[in-house]
């Protein structure tokens, strides 16, 4: 893809580490008036020159579908403008919602982390799963569907089992997908499309998954709902208490913040 | 029709992320659709219109939507770059430092061949020449997969090209880099890797295969374009766009 990250990674390595951990650490928003004066310091061409890098360094941490932290943004692309980072930022969320019809969601407010996510109505075909081009996705999306058609949650052993049925065996190498468990149990949790936990008291230990705060933004339930109903020549509404949760206005508004 | 930036533009823009590159027909299609799933004014010949549009939006952020032919089929592509660097270091999130000196080793074979191609043995010696970390055969193997699962070359009988969207992508690269040997073709003047060569050696002038193609199409005796002599080579077939679109 188009996009990379602009400072090369050799680099960022090799500056000293140790220091820069504690400026991490240590950072926090600068105030207002703090913000005020160091904008008097820089011409506004720098000031869109370092939003422009922080555009790109978040749009190929998103191609990967890699959460962003605030901190890696601000050590790695901010750097010494870090003073004026609120107005930095400012510019970029403009820059997603205008030109690109993303919006940067915080989905950790506590660690500071952030994920892009499509504005443009998902109910359209606007999102790539409804036109999965990428296999992975297909595979993402039936996973979602089984979640989401069991009330929320199940055990691992529902998914492995529902994917050996189309083929897709967890134990065997994939052609496509390579090591599918792999693919499902850090990749997409990775991504935060799935959580993946263990049930509590169990022995030996039991996983279950979860739709995660990506799914939640990113992925239409009313969609779903019609994929099923399409696979079992049903009508949608058959499925009452998920055709209720679909069609709920928290549900619709879709880039709304995580309801969990 | 509008010269504001929509929603329309926005989901073209999306997919155009997504792919990375479209082929021209795929371009037109996804234009219609998204000014259809936004029910924006649609006028099929407004394509490069609508894409300024877009780009006098990306330009401040070094990205632009690009235009370049397949040296494959002659069609045109447009692909999403980035021209923050012109290097390619940009591909530095992605591979790690001998895996890009070895890509370079392999755009090196490819520009100083004859005919833009690189064959795998060639590269694969290469590979013992890498002055930052050797590599060792099975991770070159692996790693000219993944350059060709990336789109940054292609393959074909063991044999490696560039791929349309490195030529688009990487032009001010090459350009700086290979300033000397890498020549345009004649009549589309855009850089030629793989192509035919005139063989009189005081001329030497290069011209794509879909380039001949066209040009050379219905005369009875070709002639170089430039020195007048016998165009030697075999003339290949237009190829009717979209027959057989390759991605
Ligand atoms: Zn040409
Ligand atoms: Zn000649």
């Amino acid at each position: 893809m188009a996009q990379r990250r602009r400072q090369s990674a050799p680099q960022n390595q090799s500056q000293a580490a140790a220091q820069e951990e504690d400026d991490d650490l240590t950072f926090t928003q600068p105030s207002t008036s703090q913000v005020q004066r160091g904008l008097e310091k820089v011409t506004n061409a720098q000031v869109d020159q370092k939003t422009a890098e922080v555009v790109q360094y978040v749009l190929v941490k998103d191609q990967k579908k890699i959460p962003i932290r605030r901190a890696d943004l601000v050590k790695h692309v901010v750097k010494e403008y870090r003073n004026i980072y609120p107005e930095i930022i400012k510019r970029a969320v403009r820059t997603f919602d205008q030109v690109f019809g993303l919006s940067l969601v915080e989905i950790d407010t506590k660690n500071h982390i952030y994920i892009l996510v499509n504005k443009l109505d998902k109910e359209e075909g606007a999102s790539q799963f409804n036109n999965p081009t990428n296999p992975k996705i297909g595979l993402l999306f039936v996973i979602l569907s089984v979640i989401f058609m069991k009330g929320g949650v199940v055990r691992e052993n529902l998914i492995w089992n529902t994917l050996k049925k189309l083929r897709v065996d967890p134990g065997e190498k994939h052609e496509e997908f390579g090591d599918v468990k792999k693919v499902v149990t850090d990749e997409f949790v990775r991504q935060r499309y799935l959580e993946y936990a263990r049930i509590p008291h169990t022995e030996p230990a039991e996983y279950e998954f979860r739709w995660g705060q990506r799914a939640d933004m990113e992925v239409s339930k009313a969609k779903i709902l019609e994929f099923m109903g399409q696979l079992h020549e049903q009508e949608p509404q058959s499925w009452s208490q998920q055709y209720r949760e679909a069609h709920s206005s928290s549900a619709q508004t879709g880039t709304s913040s995580s309801q969990r | 029709m509008s010269r504001q930036m929509g929603d329309s533009h926005r989901r073209f823009l999306q997919t155009m992320m997504a792919n990375g590159i479209v082929d021209e027909q795929g371009a037109k299609t996804l234009y219609q659709r998204c000014c259809e799933i936004h029910n924006t004014q649609y006028a099929p010949d407004k394509l490069d219109e609508f894409i300024d549009i877009l780009n006098s939006r990306l330009q401040p952020l070094f990205m632009q939507i690009r235009k370049g032919m397949s040296e494959e089929n002659g069609q045109q592509y447009y692909a999403l770059v980035n021209m923050a660097e012109t290097d390619v270091t940009r591909m530095s999130s992605d591979y790690a430092d001998n895996e890009l000196e070895l890509f370079q080793k392999t755009m090196d074979l490819i520009v100083s061949s004859e005919n833009g191609k690189a064959c795998s043995t060639d590269i694969l010696n290469s590979a013992d020449t890498l002055t930052t970390k050797k590599l060792k055969k099975s991770e070159t193997e692996h790693l000219l997969q993944r350059l060709v699962h990336d789109k940054w070359l292609t393959e074909k009988r063991g044999e490696y090209t560039l791929s349309t969207r490195c030529i688009i992508e990487m032009e001010p690269y090459i350009r700086t880099m290979y300033q000397d040997q890498v020549k345009v073709c004649h009549i589309c003047h855009n850089f030629a890797f793989q192509c035919q060569i005139c063989e009189n050696p005081a001329c030497s002038i290069k011209i794509h295969n879909p380039c001949v193609a066209r040009y050379f199409k219905g005369r009875s005796e070709p002639r170089c374009p430039a020195c007048d002599d016998f165009w030697p080579h075999e003339i290949p077939e237009v190829r009717r766009p979209h027959s057989h679109s390759r991605k």
